[in-house]
């Protein structure tokens, strides 16, 4: 089950003709395939484009209605890969996966498929995670639709344009035969809007009926002499055919005035940054309307020269808005200024950065310095010669604190590090690398294990120089997602296959617990559609791993701790797994609480543990949070004049997970932690045993306060 | 391509600013999510135009999260919204923690021409401010000081105070903050409708969300007030009689010490008093009065005041007799019943965490024959064969509790163990040396005395204490003499205090010895 459900927004994705739609990004495209009559859909999950695999899988009734046939796919590869279904036949396919990191794994199915060209239409739907708050590394998808030949589309980003793309989409990729990537930025994946809807269409041929007439046609397989023929097929039918279908059918826009001295030239998902900028200068009204001409490219891939051309035509300077680098638009646009031998200037990157995202600031600050230069004269007074220079703010660098994310409040992933920081302080350091998911978050304070992160399913991969073994053996970690996406051959056969003597770590929280918790092939809950319940353990068995622990319960931080050292010291020379398992914690209360409320509320006994720290016992040193960085676990300020330094202090929050006291127990830290299980609805007989009980202890108290001075909570 | 209509010609101001802009700034798992959907219905409601944003990849996950709204004026349909907020374009900025408000302040999200900056004064603390062995915490008081210039209205309450009083989450409480500031211009009504119709625990987020709402309207001074109702600094001391007029006596004699120190000499002889017993506290007092007739009434007595605090924490150090009289009081158990909610229809089950070490052993036995055992190895690997081990004990259960109420009950014995020798001889070779400074520094004597604040913690982290105090009291003897050494013993002090394996401590250390030698 996923993180967040969309069962209830999924029925607005029933709105016929007519009706205005309301909500999220995602949403819309969603219902933008059903619009198009899409005939199978995919993806591999990951922000910012998660929600779009959870709106599909919570869709499903909706998709089967429809007779649209819809795959969770193990990975990005596998979801291009899926997308040869349109190769040889007319039927219109979209998967969807995170930018950059999506594309690079579904690289090679990506080239074939564009290679080979396609009959129906086949969308890619790429959510782009640039800029603040992104979780990788900062690439371009566009570099690869140059390379493989498939065009890009970077619609304004708003909810009628993003819907509109999804349908030109399929028209171009069907009009030029060649797939089509639809990029939307993090920001309008989660933009909030309306538009109108159309009513839903079913496929005119669904994936059933072609498998009962099966095509083939060898002219579009990837051998040679076809793969030459793909190439040349490439460059003189499918580019000009695009072109053709871009200029005919309007899909750049042009806005504000038709003759002006200059012009911007913007990515359609800039568009609103753009105008938000030239709102600020007085330069475009509320509603867009420009006093500055704008070539918005929602095809960013290919550029269409004569477009382009008539654009820039009579101007004297253009500025390319492009974020990320390298500028590829630009340099393109530039060559053909200079191949046509055009007065005209074009500028873009050096007014703006080369790296990094284009900001409120960074994009005022771009637009106005382009005008002051070439178009002074449309610039308000106060901007060119600003009258008070800007007040003064405080200087709050060295006060405020970075917070990176972090493991969630009960995290089964947290005892697993403290483990092994614990292993590490007993053994000395060793070469750990980690992988994607939530355990990389153990490269960050307090526990800082793990070094680099080289792929999804990479993890013990990118310890393979290590493999030979030394003085310390290399430990690497894995999650359960990344150990199915790619981990099982590529990382696991790979050590087994080359008889490697390190360690690798499973942590498997039974789903894909960074990506919103989606379910993946040895998750415990049972899911109607999807096959879970396939032990990762007997995975590592049947792929030849001949050392295997099994943890069935990571917070056991001492016995976590046993077994990492028995993988370090034992003296069985190959490759060394272990699997930690134990529910990740966000989605075991989103399933527990309400059962728990509802148990509570019929008068069922039940246990809520919660922990809690002695505060006159905790001496203020907080060891315990550097083997933890529980959220629950904080600092309190006492009011009690002969302490410099706060205590430890658990809130409200606390799950109960345990971490703590198997910390204090394993670490042999101190004697404060307690865990305090509040019983609800206690049965007759555990009332009158725990007054029994209450009466003896109340008796011992009194007796002994009656012997000894005693000052209550103040000392 | 497609021509698009519309031209305008330049109007020389800002045609957005008539777009209500508005950041929420969270930390993951607030339900910043929550917030901007509401904020975002009643907009809409009232027909308004508008979009909300977010990078949503961290939420949940601790990591700072912003949410983004824009409203566009009345009779605008079709505005261009941006998706991102600008530095110096904002109109209303909702912190929901104190920290986050700086964060705001530092991006230009906050300035003083246009922002309402609505803000919880509650702390969640940030990894890096918790790990620190002493007191990492940021200090709030420098942004609550830059928020007043930065922003042109400052609304601030501790909000997630007042949404867990009402069994809610802090989000109800800021919406309810949004709506009696004003600085949106719908009814509050139209607020309490969009919670209603999110139809999730309507009625506790209306009640946070109503105290939310009075914290910001009632004006800054009142919510404060209730707040800060401090407990009785004179809590009424209980025992035999004797034992209490050996108290009175006691305090009698703290009075003849300097009016500067009595406080703090105060809740010292408490605590020593409470660690052991009246013959003790008297102890304390001799110490603290041979240290107060060295004092200088020009320098307010402050080397008297430090010496109540710090002479107090050595006497009373935590050994295991100490823990299990803490935790079998009477006052404990009715702190955790509070602490955990517990209504007296329901149960509570406590449990302890406890691992003994050998050390722990060794110390409880009698000096002599203690100091044998820690210094035989063999002894102390069959002490930690028996004992070393940990254990849970259920001290709701007579069988749990009698354990450390017995072991509590060792007190009486306790200046026999070879522990309370250790500590003796540790509290007068420290004082010895407090002593023979403050003839020729006093503030190196007092710096001296402070350094008592590197010992704590048990076991290892006690251990590497000790030699952090050890190394800081070497770093002190070098640079003695000089006239900055207090200066400098502070400096060791506070690097000790920044890390766990002391690094900070071992590189100020280096520059100690660079120019001593």
């Amino acid at each position: 089950m996923a993180e967040r459900s969309f069962k209830r927004e999924v029925q607005d994705l029933r709105l016929g003709a007519g009706e205005t739609f309301t909500g999220e990004g995602i949403l819309a495209i969603t219902k933008a395939l059903l619009e198009s009559g899409v005939g199978y859909v995919g993806g591999y999950q990951g922000a910012p484009i998660s929600h779009l695999m959870d709106v599909l899988a919570d869709a499903q009734d909706l998709l089967g209605e429809l007779g649209v046939r819809y795959e969770a796919n193990a990975s990005e590869a596998a979801a291009a890969a899926m997308l040869a279904a349109s190769v040889h036949y007319p039927i219109r396919g979209a998967v969807t996966f995170k930018g950059a990191v999506g594309v690079n794994v579904a690289s090679d199915a990506l080239a074939n498929l564009a290679s080979s060209g396609v009959t129906g239409g086949a969308l890619v739907i790429v959510g782009e995670d640039y800029g603040e708050g992104s979780s990788i590394m900062q690439e371009r998808s566009h570099a690869f639709a140059m390379k493989s030949q498939f065009w890009l589309l970077d619609p304004r980003p708003n909810l009628p344009s993003i819907v509109q793309a999804v349908k030109q989409g399929f028209e171009l990729s069907e009009a030029s035969n060649t797939p089509v990537m639809l990029m939307v930025r993090i920001r309008s994946c989660h933009v909030t809007g309306q538009f109108e809807c159309a009513d839903n269409l079913r496929p005119p041929l669904s994936v059933r009926d072609a498998l009962s007439e099966p095509r083939r046609d060898f002219a579009r397989v990837v051998l040679p002499p076809m793969s030459y023929q793909h190439e040349r097929d490439k460059v003189e039918n499918r580019w000009p055919a695009a072109e053709r279908f871009i200029t005919e059918q309007g899909l750049n826009e042009v806005f504000g005035p038709e003759t002006a001295p200059v012009g911007l030239v913007v990515q359609g998902g800039m568009y609103n940054g753009v105008i938000r900028a030239l709102q600020r200068l007085g330069l475009a009204d509320i509603e867009g309307r420009s006093a500055i001409p704008l070539y918005v490219l929602n095809v960013t891939y290919p550029l269409v020269k004569d477009e382009f051309l008539a654009f820039a035509r009579g101007k004297d300077a253009l500025l390319v808005v492009e974020e990320g680098q390298p500028e590829f638009i630009e340099q393109g646009l530039a060559a053909m200024l200079h191949r046509a031998r055009s007065p005209v200037t074009l500028q873009g990157k050096g007014l703006f950065p080369m790296a990094g995202e284009y900001t409120g600031q960074i994009m005022l600050e771009g637009i106005a310095g382009f005008l002051k230069d070439a178009a002074p004269q449309l610039l308000p007074g106060q901007v060119i010669a600003p009258n008070a220079p800007p007040p003064e703010m405080p200087d709050l660098s060295q006060t405020v604190p970075i917070r990176p994310p972090g493991f969630c409040t009960g995290c089964p992933e947290r005892p697993i590090f403290a483990a092994m920081k614990l292993v590490e302080q007993e053994l000395g350091k060793h070469q750990i690398t980690g992988d994607i998911g939530c355990h990389l978050f153990a490269a960050l304070p307090p526990f800082e294990i793990g070094g680099s992160t080289m792929g999804y399913g990479l993890g013990p991969a990118s310890n393979a120089a290590f493999d030979g073994g030394g003085a310390r053996r290399a430990v690497s970690f894995i999650g359960d997602g990344g150990f199915w996406h790619n981990g099982l051959s590529s990382s696991i056969g790979n050590m087994v296959f080359n008889r490697s003597d390190s360690v690798a770590i499973v942590v498997d929280n039974y789903y894909s617990a960074a990506t919103g918790g989606q379910d993946v092939l040895s998750s415990r809950a049972k899911n109607p559609s999807k096959a879970t319940g396939n032990p990762i353990s007997r995975a590592l068995e049947g792929v030849g791993v001949k050392w295997v622990r099994q943890i069935d319960r990571t917070y056991d931080v001492g016995h976590m701790r046993d077994t990492i050292r028995e993988a370090l010291t034992t003296d069985y020379d190959g490759p060394k797994l272990i699997v930690a398992s134990s529910e990740c914690m966000l989605n075991r209360q989103r399933r527990e609480k309400p059962l728990r409320a509802q148990a509570i509320r019929e008068g069922r006994r039940v246990e809520a543990p919660r922990f809690g720290v002695d505060e006159d016992i905790c001496t203020g040193d907080h060891a315990c949070i550097r083997l933890s960085g529980c959220p629950s676990l904080s600092l309190k300020v006492l009011d009690d004049p002969l302490r410099d330094d706060p205590v430890a202090s658990i809130d409200q929050t606390c799950v109960g997970c345990g971490n703590c006291g198997e910390v204090a127990d394993a670490a042999v830290l101190c004697p404060s932690f307690y865990r305090a299980d509040l019983v609800h609805n206690p049965g007759r007989w555990e009332r009158l045993l725990a007054g029994w009980r209450s009466r003896i202890i109340t008796w011992l108290q009194d007796r002994r306060a009656r012997r000894q001075l005693d000052f209550g909570e103040a000392s | 391509m497609t021509r698009m209509d519309g031209v305008m010609t330049p109007q020389g101001a800002d045609s957005a600013r008539a777009i209500t802009k508005l950041v929420v700034m969270a930390v993951g798992g607030q339900g910043g999510g929550v917030l901007t959907g509401w904020i975002e219905a009643v907009a809409r409601a009232a027909g308004r135009a508008v979009q909300a944003t977010s990078v949503a990849g961290v939420a949940q996950r601790t990591g700072a999260t912003i949410y983004y709204i824009e409203i566009a004026p009345e009779g605008v349909a079709a505005p261009v919204f941006s998706l991102a907020p600008a530095a110096g374009d904002v109109d209303i900025l909702i912190a929901a923690e104190m920290m986050e408000a700086g964060r705001a302040i530092q991006r230009g999200f906050v300035t003083p021409d246009r922002t309402v900056l609505i803000a919880s004064e509650h702390r969640a603390l940030a990894v890096s401010e918790k790990m620190v062995p002493g007191n990492g915490i940021a200090q709030a008081d420098e942004v609550m000081a830059a928020a007043e210039i930065a922003a042109a209205r400052f609304l601030s309450a501790d909000m997630e105070r007042l949404a867990v009083a009402k069994g809610s989450v802090i989000s109800a409480s800021l919406f309810g903050a949004l709506a009696g500031s004003g600085a949106l211009p719908f009814p509050r009504d139209a607020f309490e409708t969009a919670i209603r119709n999110s139809g999730k625990g309507v009625e506790a987020s209306l009640a946070a969300f109503t105290a939310g709402f009075e914290a910001v309207s009632a004006g800054p001074a009142q919510p404060e007030a209730a707040v800060t109702a401090k407990t009785p600094a004179e809590p009424a001391v209980q025992g035999p009689s004797a034992q209490l007029a050996a108290w009175a006596a006691l305090t009698a004699r703290v009075e003849a010490l300097p009016a500067d120190a009595r406080e703090m000499a105060l809740a010292g002889l408490r605590k020593v008093v409470a660690f052991q017993d009246c013959t003790y506290g008297g102890e304390y007092l001799d110490r603290l009065t041979a240290l107060a007739r060295q004092d200088e009434p020009a320098q307010g007595f402050e080397l008297t005041r430090e010496a109540a605090k710090h002479i107090a924490n050595a006497m009373a150090y935590d050994d295991v007799i100490r823990v299990a009289g803490r935790k079998t009081r009477a006052a404990r158990r009715a702190r955790i019943d509070a602490e955990m909610g517990r209504s007296p229809q329901q149960g509570m089950q406590v449990t302890e965490f406890l691992h003994p070490r050998a050390e722990e052993i060794s110390s409880l036995l009698p000096a002599g024959l203690g100091a044998r055992v820690a210094a035989s190895p063999r002894w102390m690997a069959r002490l930690d064969r028996w004992f070393g081990h940990g254990r849970r004990i259920r001290s709701d259960r007579v069988s749990g509790f009698l354990q450390l109420y017995l072991l509590a009950g060792l007190r009486g014995y306790r200046r026999r163990t070879l522990r309370h020798a250790q500590e003796q001889a540790h509290l007068e070779a420290w004082l010895h040396k407090v002593g023979e400074t403050r003839e020729r520094d006093y503030d190196l004597a007092m710096e001296l005395l402070r350094c008592r604040r590197l010992i704590k913690g048990y076991s290892d982290t006690h251990a590497r204490g000790l030699s952090k105090f050890d190394r800081v009291m070497a770093g002190a003897d070098l640079v003695a003499g000089r006239v900055d050494a207090a200066d400098w013993v502070r400096r060791l002090r506070e690097a000790a205090l920044q890390d766990e394996e002391g690094r900070a401590l071992d590189g100020a250390l280096k520059t100690v010895r660079s120019f001593s030698s």
